[in-house]
């Protein structure tokens, strides 16, 4: 996190400027390919899950498509949209730091923290739901899915489900780690913290945003739309 | 401040605060390096002990000394303690942090308090582990091959999991805080082609720890929650695939030597052109040569898995593979002695070590190509062959480069000279003890001892106390260094800031380094390893 001098009159581009730097133009740079970085290594990170996906689907495909086909489709949808607004006020939010409209980019931020927050509300109810149902993986999983439940198998569907919850609990962490990160540029923003000549933080923290974003628009299609037809 | 003129002492990052405190927050990059060298000292001597145990224990070939679970406990905490909190920080995290920012002119890396914070998670992992063998200990081997660790093993494996799992995410910040910094942050004229090798090996060891790091992450993570809530995603009762365990545990651990060895290369690369007084030859082919082994090193790892299953089509195309490996690797041994040929060498203690890392290197590669093929592997699958071939690129290779760099840039860090007697002597008896340790392994591989087992046929016997007397001389070899460095950062002789007349920028500001590391901003006017540009006086530091 960056340093942050109290006084207002102080937030100039130059002031900004770390020790190890030696300009502004250098920092903001270096701070864009480190978050370029870290997104390389939460692509790495998640991609272990994404194989084992592959690798189960394969296995037990129809266990699969019963375990997807119960899921709430519309809850994955209407989260799917949410967060794709939610990119997109993101992005603007960033063009408003660039230009310098303070206003716009607190306004903007702030849309983009409750489109996070009502993602991750109807996620938890979503989680609640399965709760409710017994198909936490598990001892007490119960195998009661009532799509292909001749083809699939309790095992199968287990996997899925444990895939399920890891992934998009995964996602949802990540969320949460983005929802506070948002929150702390509202506080940012509303002392014009960020100049045209320095918001690296909103740059960043949007990469994050859209990277997350991003996960959702893979995980979406792989768990909520493997084979509709059979439902 | 201005030091040209000024008296000794002058104001360093060693005296410049001396609190505990600024210790523990300090962001500078060469602080932190020695808050790091003093954690693995400790990983290093711990592992140590349950190595020194082991060999103890393999004296008789009935187990006299410990249970064969107490065995099991000692040789996977021995693995796990020297790989995730000796090895693979060990060059990166010390001499890397202490050195990247020296050498291409920077004031610091680019992000000091996450570099401060890798050390942190560092610690947190360590003691989470440290606390894993307190509590009882490990017994799944360093490997956590499931179904044994998710299903059947009692030892603390979430507890030593999760350790492993902190720690990485410091390593994984260490290569992102390396990569930023060698892309964004060297001094004017510092361009790609002057760079000295040791950051080329350093920045391709990076990119391993940021791509590979994250998959063992979330393969242990999947280890935890399968063992903590009894779902089946890699045990074949519950429906799930222990071969897709391995495929991503060596998706992480084959790269991971390549971790463990990458920056030992670098660190040779600049012993071997500081004594001969010579560009290192072929630069530019070692320098790629760096990247290679990073890039192929993430495409060979089934071939620790040729007798897990695996369709003899993959196994074939993986053998290949590893071969290929070779060839850089290769390329840096002839390019090493083709710099030493015609050579001004001054034989001093850190030579010692570069000489002793090519012969051992090359003896862990070769052998590594008797393991990358099909039929040969089959017969020294999960022997004391692949003991003996691991362990002459961990220790004979990594190790020695670790100690010769340390000699090396000694100077530099403390400011002071090492006693270069005691240094050889310490060097050979080093040398001597390994080989005597690991060699008679190679042969007890062949003829057919496992790893793993506390007790074995009395026939092997004699190789086996071959290989404890070793060990013990390869102990009284670590612990030299550890007594006369200290015994050196009080009693040893000043050093001026380029005691061995060496051509990289490190050498070209004060020993030990300001705390910014220069006063004057450097300007590259020359390439790597050009000697004509060393100033002639060695007191002489024109950054300073």
């Amino acid at each position: 996190m960056p340093s942050h001098p109290e006084s207002a009159v102080e937030r100039s581009g130059a002031a900004q400027v770390a020790i190890q730097f030696d300009n502004a133009g250098q920092q903001r740079v270096a701070a864009n390919m480190g978050m370029w970085v870290f997104l390389s290594t939460e692509v790495m990170f998640f991609g272990g899950l994404f194989l084992s996906y592959l690798v189960y689907r394969h296995m037990h495909l129809n266990s699969f498509i019963a375990g997807s086909n119960d899921l709430n489709f519309w809850i994955g949808t209407i989260n799917t949209m949410v967060l794709l607004c939610s990119s997109f006020t993101m992005a603007l939010a960033v063009r408003s730091a660039q230009v310098g409209k303070n206003r716009a980019l607190v306004l903007l931020l702030s849309l983009t923290l409750v489109l996070g927050l009502v993602f991750l509300g109807l996620k938890f109810f979503e989680y609640w739901q399965h709760y409710e149902a017994h198909h936490i993986p598990g001892p007490g999983f119960v195998f009661d899915f009532p799509h292909l439940h001749h083809l699939a198998s309790e095992r199968g569907v287990e996997l899925f489900m444990f895939l399920y919850f890891v992934m998009t609990g995964l996602h949802a962490l990540h969320m949460l780690v983005g929802v506070s990160l948002i929150t702390w540029l509202i506080i940012q923003a509303r002392k014009r913290a960020f100049t045209p000549a320095w918001h690296n933080p909103v740059e960043n923290i949007g990469l994050y945003w859209h990277f997350v974003d991003i996960v959702w628009i893979y995980l979406y299609p792989m768990l909520y739309l493997i084979d509709l037809s059979k439902k | 401040m201005s030091t040209a003129t000024a008296p000794q002492p002058q104001s360093n990052y060693l005296n410049e605060e001396s609190s505990l405190r600024s210790w523990l927050l300090t962001t500078d990059h060469k602080r932190i390096a020695i808050l790091y060298t003093l954690s693995i000292t400790f990983f290093f001597l711990l592992g140590g002990i349950f190595a020194l145990l082991i060999r103890i224990e393999l004296l008789s070939p009935n187990g006299m000394w410990v249970s064969d679970e107490t065995y099991n406990k000692l040789f996977s905490m021995h693995g796990i303690i020297m790989v995730w909190f000796f090895l693979v920080p060990s060059i990166p995290t010390t001499l890397g942090n202490f050195l990247i920012p020296l050498m291409i002119g920077a004031k610091d890396v680019a992000f000091p308090k996450l570099n401060l914070l890798s050390w942190y998670l560092f610690m947190a992992g360590g003691i989470f582990t440290v606390y894993a063998i307190i509590a009882g200990g490990v017994d799944t081997g360093w490997t956590f091959y499931t179904p044994l660790s998710t299903g059947y093993v009692n030892g603390h494996v979430i507890t030593a999991a999760t350790g492993i799992f902190i720690a990485g995410f410091g390593t994984i910040l260490t290569g992102l805080n390396f990569i930023v910094t060698i892309h964004r942050m060297r001094a004017p004229g510092m361009t790609w082609s002057r760079l000295p090798l040791f950051i080329w090996s350093n920045y391709a060891t990076s990119i391993i720890l940021v791509l590979a790091t994250p998959v063992l992450a979330i393969t242990l993570l999947l280890v935890a929650v399968e063992r903590f809530a009894h779902v089946g995603i890699f045990d074949p009762a519950l429906g799930g695939d222990p071969v897709l365990f391995q495929h991503l545990f060596w998706f992480y651990s084959h790269p991971a030597v390549y971790i463990m060895i990458l920056p030992g290369m670098g660190v040779v690369s600049e012993l071997i052109s500081a004594f001969s007084k010579k560009r290192v030859f072929g630069y530019g082919y070692v320098a790629a040569s760096s990247i290679a082994i990073a890039v192929f090193g993430f495409l060979v790892w089934a071939h620790h898995m040729f007798v897990a299953g695996i369709s003899v089509y993959a196994a074939m195309v993986f053998s290949l593979l590893s071969y290929m490996v070779s060839v850089p690797s290769a390329i840096k041994v002839f390019n090493w002695t083709a710099t030493l040929y015609k050579g001004a060498i001054a034989y001093k203690t850190p030579l010692f070590y570069a000489i002793g890392f090519i012969g051992l290197f090359t003896w862990g590669g070769m052998t590594g190509l008797f393991l990358a093929s099909l039929g040969m592997d089959v017969h020294v699958h999960d022997t004391y062959f692949v003991i003996a071939h691991f362990h002459y690129i961990m220790v004979g290779g990594m190790v020695m480069a670790y100690l010769g760099g340390l000699h090396y840039w000694w100077p530099k860090i403390s400011g002071r000279m090492y006693p270069e007697a005691w240094g050889r002597i310490a060097a050979l008896i080093i040398f001597v003890g390994f080989n005597l340790t690991f060699f008679p392994q190679f042969i007890l591989g062949y003829l057919g001892m496992p790893r793993r087992y506390h007790t074995y046929p009395p026939q092997f016997q004699f190789w086996h106390v071959l290989s404890s007397a070793g060990a013990s001389i390869l102990g009284i070899g670590y612990l030299l260094p550890l007594c006369y460095l200290l015994w050196s950062i009080k009693h040893g002789e000043v050093a001026g800031p380029n005691p061995w007349g060496s051509t990289g920028l490190e050498w070209r500001t004060s020993s030990p380094p300001p705390t910014h590391n220069f006063n004057k901003l450097p300007v590259v006017t020359w390439e790597a390893y050009d000697y004509s540009s060393v100033p002639k006086n060695r007191e002489e530091a024109p950054y300073a």
